[in-house]
């Protein structure tokens, strides 16, 4: 168990070709971090840079207070879960889990009683003497969790680890790593597309886009407070919806409707605004909103999925199932849920005196 | 009949890759509009099969029991005396003796060294297509014109390894003394055997999945260690066709090699039982005794084939 610093740190293809961007994180020991972003963001990339299977570029990678820059894999106290599992296809389970604590000259003793309590954890016991290919899906990726855990490393890599697994299965191991990890407190970074995935396992997300870090920040501090509209329109679902509008004083103009905001203006002139689907509701007579006109609605069970525009912008938003539907509605939100983007960097502009309170944890990138 | 077939192909039923317990996913249930026409589809190849390899063993069988008139007049039967002949025959052993040693000596440093080389090539990143056709180039020279060359290499006079060897104190006379024959015979046909090998390797070797490789990194820090752990028994489905492909090679298909080495040469140069057999056949024209032997390889081959896939597959994983 071990803190872990990514100083500055790049990928430069040849070509010049910038995979990953001068990114810096710093992860406390037992801390979850989720890598998150659409593909080719450069999350992958990072995380194999941090097992010692990509060559670092530029910058410092510390595991422990050490830098690894230039130590191989098998000597960075780190362990890593594959998307595809990766298991030794030639050995039975329980040869899977003893392979790496064998080259690393542990004694039979003690590799016996971590294979028999990581075979009791993932409940894979009955399994220990088949090979790989006799396996379902999910009892494969126990089983790389398990080759993973009774290495007893310094830090867990997980490298979209649940992408293969089907739907149902991908939620109850989800909730399975979530569990392991808490008990074993080893600090992990967790590489995913899927932003709920990020949200639900993470202490921390990390959103990156094009190589750069987007955002660093708890998952609800992310979802309530994006830091510009990639991670608006990449956490959450559905979408944060994001249309253009234009800000005067204290009122707000979306295409025809006008909005008063209350003394919440944070800037003025062209914008982004922000509106969350679940922050939408009709409006009653007398209120003012965005006048909506409805196109298609998705029914989700729970609630529904209106869809519709507003003016010539599409909006979605999520209502309970009891709300009477028109094709032509006023939509309202509370002025205190906007979030207000540059037009032209698509960065957050906070409201005064509305800038989050927890500043270290989000780092803006240079 | 002299030349028996090389291929295992005359056993077809045990070349069969013994997989069916794994259904793979890609596997297609083809319906055919008439139960005829699937053996349609398959006689060009059937008919191939008995007319080059059934039928000539059939006839090696039948005139091995035979002492044939070397004029082609008339033949005797003589039961199993053409057998009888061959096997107490001093000479017919010491040659069976050669051909072991050549067998086992050629197809373990035309495996080994294709081994190395597709290793060494497989890790090279920058111009490893270079390295790779300049390897395989070598596998499209015929086996005689590779005889020749190789001959050229041992020449007495000319030859750059005679003289490599003369600096060492050793005399080399090719074609006139047994060992040294022998020598050359076996350097030139592992020569011209490792190109195969190394393609077979190399694509074995990058069929080894990447993350298989990446999670072992993880795990081991030896690169040796882990070549033996995890690379090369994923290589053994790879391995194992080559072992029959290059024991076969060995056996028979260095005729040409040979043919070039000590035809014409003094007569107590070393040669294999494939040869043997070409040399009562053709050269003798006893094809009693030819057939004789040409039975006795097969039965070899029949044999060593079994126990390969009895014995030797059984500890290898197909993935």
């Amino acid at each position: 168990m071990a803190s872990l610093d990514i100083n500055q740190v790049s990928k430069i293809y040849a070509g010049g070709n910038k995979a990953v961007n001068s990114v810096d994180i710093t992860i406390q020991d037992g801390e979850f971090i989720v890598l998150v972003g659409p593909s080719g963001c450069g999350k992958s990339t990072l995380l194999r840079m941090v097992a010692g299977l990509e060559e670092i570029s530029e910058g410092e990678v510390k595991i422990g207070g050490r830098t690894v820059n230039t130590i191989e894999p098998a000597e960075r106290d780190i362990a890593m879960v594959f998307q595809n599992y990766a298991l030794y296809p030639h050995m039975t389970v329980r040869q899977n889990l003893e392979y790496g604590l064998k080259n690393r000259n542990t004694p039979r003793a003690d590799i016996d009683a971590r294979v028999a309590e990581a075979a009791r954890m993932l409940e894979i016991d009955q399994y220990l003497d088949r090979k790989p290919r006799a396996l379902s899906g999910g009892q494969r990726q126990r089983v790389a969790m398990g080759r993973a855990i009774v290495r007893q490393p310094a830090a867990f890599l997980f490298d979209e680890p649940l992408s293969n697994l089907d739907a149902k299965l991908r939620v109850s191991m989800r909730g399975e790593i979530k569990r392991l990890q808490r008990r074993l407190g080893t600090t992990s970074i967790y590489v995913t597309h899927d932003q709920l995935e990020a949200m639900t396992l993470a202490d921390r997300l990390v959103v990156l886009n094009g190589g750069r870090i987007e955002q660093i920040g708890a998952p609800l501090e992310v979802y309530h407070q994006p830091a510009s509209t990639f991670v608006a329109s990449f956490i959450g679902s559905p979408a944060m919806n994001l249309v253009q509008g234009e800000l005067h004083g204290n009122r707000l103009a979306v295409g025809p409707s006008l909005l008063t905001l209350g003394g919440h203006a944070p800037t003025s002139g062209e914008v982004t605004v922000g509106l969350r689907a679940e922050d939408l509701r009709v409006a009653s007579s007398d209120e003012e909103g965005l006048q909506f006109r409805l196109d298609y609605v998705e029914e989700l069970g729970s609630q529904r999925l209106v869809h519709g525009h507003v003016g010539d912008q599409a909006l979605t938003a999520s209502m309970a199932l009891d709300v009477a539907l028109a094709d032509e509605m006023k939509l309202a939100i509370d002025p205190r849920r906007l979030h207000f983007f540059a037009r032209d960097t698509g960065k957050r502009i906070h409201a005064p005196g509305t800038a989050p309170a927890s500043q270290p944890s989000v780092m803006e990138v240079a | 009949m002299a030349y028996v077939a090389p291929s295992p192909r005359f056993l077809p039923w045990l070349t069969r890759k013994p997989r069916p317990k794994v259904f793979a996913e890609g596997a297609k249930r083809v319906q055919f509009s008439s139960p005829v026409l699937p053996y349609l589809f398959l006689a060009p190849q059937l008919a191939v099969i008995f007319i080059f390899f059934y039928w000539p063993s059939v006839q090696a069988v039948s005139s091995s029991f035979y002492i044939e008139d070397p004029f082609g007049f008339g033949s005797t039967f003589v039961g199993m005396s053409n057998y009888t002949d061959v096997l107490t025959s001093a000479q017919y052993r010491g040659i069976a003796l050669f051909t072991v040693v050549f067998t086992a000596l050629v197809t373990l440093f035309s495996l080994s060294i294709g081994l190395l080389l597709g290793v060494k090539a497989d890790a090279v990143i920058r111009g490893s297509s270079a390295y790779k056709t300049m390897l395989i180039s070598v596998y499209a020279i015929a086996a005689p014109v590779a005889a020749l060359i190789g001959m050229m290499f041992f020449d007495q006079h000319i030859g750059p390894f005679v003289e490599v060897a003369s600096w060492f104190g050793w005399d080399m006379r090719v074609g006139l003394s047994y060992s040294d024959t022998a020598f050359a015979m076996i350097v030139v046909a592992v020569w011209k055997q490792v190109p195969y090998n190394f393609i077979f390797f190399l694509s074995g070797l990058q069929s080894v999945p990447v993350s298989v490789r990446e999670a072992a990194a993880i795990d081991c820090k030896s690169g040796f260690r882990r070549f033996w752990t995890v690379t090369l028994p994923l290589l053994a489905p790879t391995a194992f066709f080559l072992l029959i492909i290059n024991v076969t090679y060995s056996l028979f298909d260095t005729f040409g090699i040979i043919d070039v080495m000590v035809k014409d040469k003094a007569a107590n140069n070393p040669i294999t039982l494939v040869y043997k057999v070409y040399e009562d056949g053709f050269r003798g024209n006893d094809l009693g005794s030819s057939s004789a032997q040409s039975v006795i390889l097969m039965i070899v081959v029949f044999v060593l084939t079994i126990f390969q896939f009895r014995f030797v597959e059984r500890r290898i994983h197909y993935t």
